[in-house]
């Protein structure tokens, strides 16, 4: 496992160089949530799922729903990583004529499952090709990355009833729990707490880890794979920004790029 | 009260135009067997939100119980899901109240739409024609809120018949489409032999002096205003146009060159609905005399449907009276 892990890890280190880069030449972005989400979502693309960029189409493909749409930047590296289309391209992200528009669009990109970035909708998403998955009896697991502050949408809530409702064990939620906001905190904002046990209610199995830690993340994922007849929700506390220290924590970053002349210092410092 | 005015009594009233063989029916029951019979292709599948007897959703979940969802009280998710139903290769309808439909589930809607994925949205009790349920309940928006998405196509059928024609064209089009159904009994207007090309509009009667160009029960309110013109010597064309969009542009645009102008009518608000539509296709194309005969720009009220229709002018009476004002009476 140790192995995987530092190999992930340095995965995890380009992808977060990507968010810099294609943020900053796009002068605009997401960079904060991204980089929270950056080590669930290295661990997904490049260990857990069962996918593979010469068949995007693939019937039987795992699925990742990135319901927190804005944290494309993330996705888009992890896509073109894996192959789904050239890394140098990430470059074009947020610019005229681009495939990497400013929130993912199936239709653009190869590689992208949902058109996500109007906040709550992913999860109904989700579930969809979740159940459709249970009515051809397909063996692919559908992968749902919801943000803190995206759970105070009501929609949400209407999802998560569905997925425990219609038991969905194919689906596993992760909620990219970085409690910050573009307001400030989610807990000042409008608090989203007890927020394991509202899912635990909504028919959830419910577990708690450190989003940033490899063998947790995977742990989970695996557990998630034995729980049978409800849905998982992973809730990986994580930090806004993770890996570019000046970001970390910072909710001015949420939706900011940093400026060409602090990139090179930035991605030197990227850990 | 003027008995006429009711969709439900031109049962009585458009004989001569429609032999009676069927009995008449809402355009949702249309739907109900439109969807069973579409269940035969597997890939169909259905949602509603606690409204599957009103709606006739239950038609298909009584067939196909394994391909029937039943969502709750939550049209936004009912619609989000039905977006990744639609990814995975399902052809999803997502069935509520038309107000419900398209205006709570509007986000999803539009997300749909984005997405170019081919979900189908089916609200049922459009219009005021909804009767009792009152303002709350009576979609005179809805048109308006579906014709603005790009991609989306949006279908009022006048009957029963033409219903089930249009579920089954639905299935076999691809993309995102919003079908309107009304609560009301109407009779049935179009015939077996008829075919169901989206994007069509049908001419229900010829005409040369003035053309009624309606949608969904105002069809037949039209039908019934073009024989009593007939009686002054008025030749009314009579257009169906089941497709607000795509619009047939040709033969809104034969209408206008051949007669002396256009009377819209339609059970939803003036502004973005069929009239809009219409108007918009003479104004960049071949400007003619237009009157919008629907609902003007306010929200409906309680009452029974017939009281309803008579109260916000979609009656024979104002179709006549707009249609006089345009061709300045009588042909001589």
């Amino acid at each position: 496992m140790n192995q995987t892990i530092n190999k992930l890890k340095e995965i995890a280190l380009n992808v977060r160089k990507d968010i810099l880069i294609s943020t900053c030449r796009a002068n605009s972005g997401h960079p904060g949530g991204s980089l929270s989400a950056t080590d669930i979502m290295v661990c997904l693309y490049f260990s857990k799922m069962r996918h593979n960029s010469k068949k995007p189409n693939d019937p039987n493909r795992d699925r990742f729903v990135l319901s927190k749409g804005h944290a494309a930047p993330a996705l888009y590296s992890c896509l073109a990583r894996s192959g789904y289309f050239p890394i140098k391209e990430l470059e074009t992200l947020r610019q005229l004529g681009s495939r990497l528009q400013g929130h993912p669009e199936r239709t653009k990109l190869p590689g992208v499952e949902a058109s996500t970035g109007p906040l709550g909708q992913g999860l109904s998403f989700a579930n969809g090709v979740a159940l459709a998955g249970k009515i051809d009896g397909g063996d692919y697991k559908v992968y749902c990355m919801i943000g803190d502050g995206e759970s105070q949408e009501g929609m949400i809530w209407e999802a998560a009833m569905t997925s425990g409702h219609y038991k969905l064990d194919n689906l596993c939620v992760i909620l990219d729990h970085n409690r910050l906001q573009i307001d400030g905190n989610v807990k000042d904002v409008k608090n989203i707490e007890p927020v394991k046990d509202k899912f635990s209610a909504f028919n959830f199995n419910v577990i708690e880890i450190d989003g940033h830690n490899y063998k947790e993340i995977l742990e989970a994922l695996e557990e998630a794979d034995k729980v049978k007849g409800k849905p998982t929700i992973i809730i990986a506390n994580t930090i806004k920004g993770k890996g570019v220290k000046i970001m970390e924590n910072k909710v001015e970053w949420h939706g900011k790029a940093c400026k060409s002349e602090e990139l090179g210092g930035l991605c030197e410092g990227v850990c | 009260m003027e008995r006429h005015a009711n969709p439900r009594n031109l049962v009585v009233c458009v004989r001569g135009f429609a032999k009676m063989e069927k009995k008449p029916e809402a355009t949702r029951d249309g739907f109900g067997k439109g969807i069973v019979e579409a269940g035969k292709n597997k890939d169909v599948v259905v949602l509603d939100a606690d409204l599957a007897e009103s709606t006739r959703s239950i038609k298909f979940q009584e067939k196909y119980p394994e391909r029937f969802f039943d969502m709750g009280i939550a049209e936004m998710d009912m619609v989000g899901t039905a977006a990744g139903l639609a990814a995975s290769g399902k052809i999803p309808f997502a069935c509520s109240f038309a107000v419900f439909a398209t205006g709570r589930a509007y986000g999803a809607m539009r997300l749909a739409a984005i997405s170019e994925l081919n979900v189908k949205i089916v609200g049922s009790h459009a219009g005021v024609g909804t009767g009792e349920d009152g303002a709350t309940h009576q979609s005179i928006d809805d048109i308006s809120l579906a014709r603005t998405l790009p991609g989306m196509t949006v279908i009022q059928p006048c009957d029963s018949l033409e219903t089930e024609k249009a579920v089954l064209a639905l299935v076999r089009h691809k993309g995102p489409a919003y079908l309107r159904t009304t609560r009301s009994k109407l009779p049935i207007l179009t015939k077996d032999s008829e075919d169901f090309v989206i994007g069509k509009g049908k001419v229900m009667n010829e005409g040369k002096d003035i053309t009624i160009i309606a949608t969904g029960a105002l069809v037949h309110i039209a039908m019934d205003a073009a024989e009593e013109l007939k009686k002054e010597n008025i030749s009314a064309r009579v257009i169906n146009i089941h497709t607000i969009k795509p619009i047939d542009q040709s033969i809104v645009l034969k209408a206008a060159k051949e007669t002396k102008g256009i009377v819209t009518a339609e059970d939803h608000n003036v502004i973005g609905g069929l009239g809009s539509a219409v108007a918009e296709v003479l104004a960049e194309n071949y400007p003619a005399p237009i009157k919008r005969l629907g609902i003007e720009d306010q929200f409906g009220q309680s009452g029974k449907p017939d009281e309803l229709y008579q109260k916000y002018g979609l009656t024979k009476e104002e179709i006549i009276k707009a249609s006089k004002a345009i061709t300045g009476g009588a042909r001589k």
